[in-house]
């Protein structure tokens, strides 16, 4: 039998892995994949709780989350097109414009 | 019984149908199509000629001790009690008209022969630029003249007089493209400024001595007439006796007020303007500097007579002056090839003439010539237009030469007008000037020579140009003699007219040895009486019949003879010019250089002025400009840079300071912001970490009580 800690645990994981791919890698593609994770582990973590408590509200804002995740990844694509037709580059390294 | 109608009782119009138009042609001239300007203008002249004719007609229907109708519009300048004359009076300068005989003889003048020389400008400025400009000035020019002959105290007349001052500049100037013409322009104002600041000083001597610049009280009704006239006051000063007195006075005002006519009417030695300003268009010569405006200083002299009848060396003053002018003028008009120059001189040589008259106490014949000149110089003058006109624009007669069959009208009435001036019996010269040379061969017999002798030069003179213009062969380019026509209608009409009327304008003063009555005298007489019963002898006396037939028969035999003389050297050739020129070589450069009297007045006077206007130029830029204005300037620039040095260094430098304090202690902190976003979720991580560490119980609770 499944329990919360369970769920708890792949949520975690998955955040992590994610929190690890924003950090360390170059490109920024995989960047936003990451922060994909990162949502996910969030949704799994509502859910989980949801069902543990019995109150839908935390899967009404898991789905919210999945539009929302959807909107973001539409709109950091662009900018990332955007992004590499001016610099001809994807690594976030390279992305250093935004500073003193 | 005092003259009434219609007419007199509306005196005021006859200046202010000019006016009118003229203001109409000033604003939006621009806008009316020439045949409306032409309808307009020359029409508000003949309205008031129309007027003016009417008024006369009324006026005679007086008995002539009653010829007099006098009309005070309002009270113009009322300045309030001034102390002159011994007693505080009550000065007054009315807006008022004035119709006595002598006003009549001018306002007729003027409206008659103007309106003529309206309607021949018609033709003669119809294909030239600025036509509603010509015309606004024109009748600005009558308005100004009509008010100074109409007016009834000095100072309105002084109005007048100053109008058309101005209207003969604007008029001179007329082609101010031209530089000649700007300055000839220049020159006739500043020249008659001179006479004018002698004009105003008669007039304010006078205002302080009588209290009053009214010329008299004649033909007021009693209320208005409370202050009185300048005659009355000298009535007044004749019968207590204080006459006497007031004779220094007197002559000081005529010598001051003569100043001022001898500018406007072109005398010895302010005459230098008038051969200039034949520079205006040649209407413009006919009207103002023959027929009208250069005579107001002669209306002037007559309407101040009676001042000037008490002043027997002011009088010697003005026929002197006349005597001199007349011969000085008749001898520079015998050389000059311009055939407006000629005219020109000629003007200056009758204007002589009729101070000469004036001088010698025969007013009415100065006032007689004055009119007979008006017709044949303005004949003269817009035959001379005529000639120009058909000659393409040529003024000078050594260019022309047998045009007399060519432009038939211009060259006969042209010959009866020199006939005329030459003093030709019977036409109008003869008379008038028979009568001025009466005058002075009782007064003083040299007077009468000059005059003689000044008789055959114009003869002389005006013969030659008539002989050299119209006479001979043509001596023009041969484009302009294919191109030579007669002028359209409305010009050589006004020459037809002035014609008749210089043949048969001297006729009202036909004199008694002729079996006439000479109307024109007595008409004059009321005007030109004396105030005490001795001045009475200044008046012609009548002499011998034999006497006047000697007289009149020398002044034809010395016209004749100058005719004559001007015959055999310029139409029949049997004396040639040139050898007499060459014979008297310095008499004939004198001449021809007008006496130097330009180039004299020009290093004695001119040129000092203008020196004077250089050194205050010089100071100007030196002292006032150096030390002053740049002095001032160096002191704010210095002063500024002070003050900027002072911003830069220490006010600046101190929001320098505080902007360096707060840049290097945020150096630091600014290394935080690397640009890389992989930086700052790091940042963000860590910052959830020391969150998670800090409220972590917190959430421990959190749960265990959800649970």
């Amino acid at each position: 039998m499944l329990s919360i800690e369970h769920y708890l645990f792949l949520g975690l994981a998955l955040f992590v892995i994610g929190v690890i791919g924003v950090i360390t890698r170059r490109n920024v593609i995989v960047v936003l994949m990451s922060i994909e994770l990162i949502l996910n582990a969030v949704n799994i973590n509502l859910v989980a709780f949801s069902r543990l408590y019995g109150d839908v509200a935390g899967q009404v804002f898991a789905l919210f989350i999945i539009a929302d995740a959807a909107a973001e990844a539409a709109v950091g694509l662009g900018i990332i097109i955007a992004f590499f037709r001016n610099r001809e580059t994807l690594l976030e390294d390279e992305m250093d414009l935004l500073k003193w | 019984m005092t003259p009434t109608g219609y007419f007199l009782e509306h005196l005021w119009l006859i200046p202010l149908f000019p006016l009118v138009t003229a203001g109409l042609m000033l604003l939006i001239g621009r806008r009316v199509p020439n045949i409306g300007v032409s309808v307009l203008c020359v029409g508000s002249v003949g309205l008031s000629f129309i007027y003016a004719l009417g008024a006369v007609t009324q006026l005679l229907a007086a008995e002539p001790e009653h010829r007099v109708a006098q009309q005070i519009l309002f009270e113009w300048l009322t300045p309030g009690p001034i102390h002159a004359a011994g007693h505080t009076v009550r000065f007054v300068a009315d807006w008022g008209y004035l119709l006595d005989p002598l006003s009549c003889v001018m306002v007729l003048v003027v409206t008659g022969v103007g309106f003529l020389i309206h309607v021949y400008s018609i033709g003669y400025m119809g294909h030239e630029g600025g036509y509603y400009r010509f015309f606004g000035y024109m009748n600005l020019f009558m308005f100004a003249m009509l008010t100074l002959v109409l007016a009834n105290n000095m100072l309105l007349m002084f109005v007048g007089w100053e109008g058309v001052g101005l209207c003969s500049y604007l008029l001179i100037g007329f082609y101010f493209l031209k530089k000649s013409a700007a300055d000839a322009g220049k020159k006739a104002f500043i020249v008659n400024r001179i006479g004018d600041a002698g004009f105003i000083l008669g007039i304010l001597w006078v205002a302080v001595t009588f209290g009053t610049i009214r010329f008299t009280t004649q033909g007021l009704s009693d209320a208005a007439a409370s202050s009185s006239g300048i005659r009355q006051a000298l009535e007044a000063a004749a019968s207590s006796g204080t006459l006497a007195m007031l004779a220094p006075t007197m002559t000081a005002i005529a010598l001051l007020l003569f100043v001022g006519a001898a500018g406007k009417s072109a005398q010895i030695p302010l005459y230098v303007w008038l051969p200039d300003a034949m520079e205006g268009p040649t209407p413009v010569s006919a009207l103002i500097h023959a027929a009208t405006m250069v005579t107001a200083g002669v209306y002037m002299v007559v309407r101040m007579n009676a001042i000037y009848q008490l002043s027997p060396f002011a009088m010697d003053v003005v026929a002197v002056i006349g005597a001199v002018t007349a011969i000085f003028a008749a001898s520079m008009a015998l050389v000059q090839c311009d055939i407006k120059k000629v005219l020109a001189y000629s003007t200056i040589s009758q204007l002589g003439y009729m101070f000469l008259a004036l001088g010698v106490g025969a007013f009415s014949a100065g006032i007689f010539h004055l009119m007979t000149h008006a017709f044949f110089k303005a004949l003269l003058f817009l035959g001379a237009g005529s000639v120009i006109h058909a000659m393409s624009g040529e003024q000078d007669v050594q260019k022309m030469g047998g045009l007399w069959n060519k432009i038939p009208i211009t060259s006969r009435t042209f010959a009866i007008a020199t006939l005329a001036i030459s003093g030709i019996f019977p036409f109008a010269g003869f008379f008038s000037k028979d009568e001025i040379l009466g005058g002075a061969f009782d007064r003083f017999l040299g007077m009468w020579i000059v005059g003689f002798i000044t008789a055959g030069i114009t003869a002389f003179y005006m013969s030659r140009l008539f002989f050299v213009t119209f006479i001979g062969y043509s001596r023009a380019d041969d484009h302009v003699v294919k191109h030579i026509h007669e002028s359209p209608y409305t010009m050589t009409g006004p020459l037809m007219i002035l014609a008749v009327l210089s043949v048969i304008g001297g006729w009202i003063g036909w004199p008694g040895s002729l079996g006439g009555e000479n109307r024109f005298e007595r008409f004059l007489e009321p005007i030109v009486a004396g105030i005490l019963p001795e001045t009475e002898a200044v008046k012609i006396a009548h002499h011998a019949r034999l006497t006047e037939y000697t007289l009149m028969g020398a002044s034809l035999l010395i016209a004749c003879l100058g005719i004559w003389l001007a015959y055999e050297f310029y139409c029949s050739k049997r004396i040639a010019p040139e050898i007499i020129a060459a014979k008297f070589p310095p008499l004939y450069k004198l001449l021809f250089h007008k006496y130097y009297v330009d180039e004299i007045y020009d290093a004695a006077i001119v040129n000092r002025v203008k020196d004077l206007g250089t050194g205050l130029g010089v100071f100007d830029a030196k002292v006032i400009d150096g030390l002053g204005v740049d002095g001032a300037g160096w002191l704010a620039r210095f002063s500024s840079t002070l003050s900027m040095w002072w911003d830069k260094w220490i006010i600046d430098g101190l929001l320098n300071l505080g902007a360096k304090v707060t840049q290097l202690t945020s150096y630091p902190i600014r290394l935080l912001q690397t640009g890389a976003f992989s930086s700052y979720a790091l940042l963000i991580l860590f910052g959830l970490v020391v969150l998670l560490g800090y409220y972590g119980h917190h959430i421990q609770v959190l749960l265990r009580g959800g649970r």
